[in-house]
């Protein structure tokens, strides 16, 4: 477990990480420009040697900073886990450090981050997107974008042009399919909210 | 008697089979179906069962899956289609000789299924014509089967001595 000293030590190195409230594991929040740096002493001193998860999360077009990156390190001498918060300090095109470097592993976590939020990672090896195609031009995860998606040309234009195809809104009639964050277990598992739409009553906007 | 069948009375014909050149052909056809497994999603592990020797898709004759398209005339889409993936989908129908047949096989092959979100197809039928749909999430490995046999009985009622495949491109254009 990861006691008192620890995190004390650590805050008194590093004297712009703060402690955030949490519920389970110790998180701190931590700036754009010490991240790298926190990483590096966290992987080499602190043994905290694993990377467990690094994703986005976007707080909403009206919040005063839109985009944080979260990242989950494991230690295996502490036999716990540490998780990072970092705000975007840029709405618009969020920027951000890439840790792949020091963790090879972020490299794929950093191109979906990008893929499904738009956060660009500097210095990436290889930054493109992961699941979309490449000429996508949305970023799924965001708040603004609707879940059934938004219309655009098929990816490949000679398949477009034989089949008349597009990648269209996907009807949500006896759907989405998907799970409430509240509730016991066997209420919040998935399953389909019925937000149909028909001529007679509107779109739940 | 129906008149697309293959009849054959040695004691009264003789060494001389009489018949149309559609039965003769569908008869052929329809009992030697490469499929070509076009296993996306979790419905590929329910066709690889029907496969399997416990309900065994030999005992019809389309046991012989085929992952080169060049050598297989039905395409069996199992699994969720996604619009990246439409695109190989697509190309791989393409590359299939004809006459070719296409089974889509589960929710999301048919109709999208569960994932009403931006990143699936709504239907495989978008981009190439499907000639049966099976319903289930899965479907059991009998669904398939029932399927494959009104597969079977579609392409017995061609009429294959006229090139169909141009009227098949012209139904999805449309
Ligand atoms: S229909 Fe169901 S079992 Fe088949 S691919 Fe879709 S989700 Fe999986």
């Amino acid at each position: 477990m990861i006691d008192l000293d620890f995190t004390e030590s650590l805050l008194k190195h590093f004297t712009h990480v703060t402690k955030r409230h949490h519920d389970d594991c110790l998180t701190l929040d931590c700036g754009e420009s010490d991240v790298n740096k926190l990483f590096l002493h966290l992987r080499d001193e602190e043994t905290f040697d694993l990377l467990v998860d690094l994703t986005a999360i976007d707080h909403g077009e009206t919040a005063e900073f839109r985009f944080s990156v979260v990242s989950h390190l494991y230690s295996r001498i502490h036999r716990d886990y540490l998780r990072i918060h970092s705000i975007c300090e840029d709405n618009e095109s969020p920027k951000f450090p890439s840790v792949s470097s020091i963790f090879p592993a972020a490299n794929w976590h950093e191109r979906e981050a990008f893929d499904m939020f738009g956060i660009h990672f500097s210095d990436h090896p290889n930054l493109k997107r992961i699941l979309m195609w490449d000429e996508y031009p949305y970023y799924p995860l965001r708040k603004d974008f609707p879940l059934a998606g938004i219309e655009t040309p098929l990816p490949a234009a000679d398949v477009a042009e034989v089949t008349n195809a597009s990648v269209d809104p996907a009807p949500m009639m006896g759907g989405p399919f998907v799970a409430s964050s509240d509730g016991t277990m066997s209420e919040s598992e998935p399953r389909a909210k019925d937000e149909s739409w028909t001529e007679e009553s509107e779109k739940p906007s | 008697m129906t008149a697309n069948e293959v009849a054959y009375n040695g004691k009264v014909e003789g060494d001389v089979i009489v018949t149309k050149a559609d039965a003769v052909i569908n008869w052929i056809r329809k009992h030697s179906v490469w499929p070509m497994p076009m296993g996306l999603a979790c419905c590929a592990i329910e066709l690889m069962a029907s496969a399997a020797s416990r309900y065994d898709i030999s005992r019809f004759g389309m046991e012989v899956m085929r992952f080169s398209p060049r050598q297989s005339d039905c395409m069996i889409v199992a699994g969720t289609v996604t619009y990246k993936m439409a695109e190989v989908v697509r190309r791989i129908y393409d590359q299939m000789g004809d006459p070719k047949w296409v089974v889509a096989m589960g929710a999301c092959a048919s109709t999208g299924g569960m994932y009403r979100s931006y990143a699936v197809m709504q239907g495989v039928d978008t981009i190439v014509p499907v000639d049966v749909y099976v319903s289930g999430c899965p479907p059991r490995p009998e669904a398939l089967l029932d399927a494959m046999m009104k597969l079977q009985d579609k392409i017995g009622r061609e009429s294959s001595v006229k090139n169909l495949s141009g009227v098949k491109e012209a139904a999805v254009a449309s």
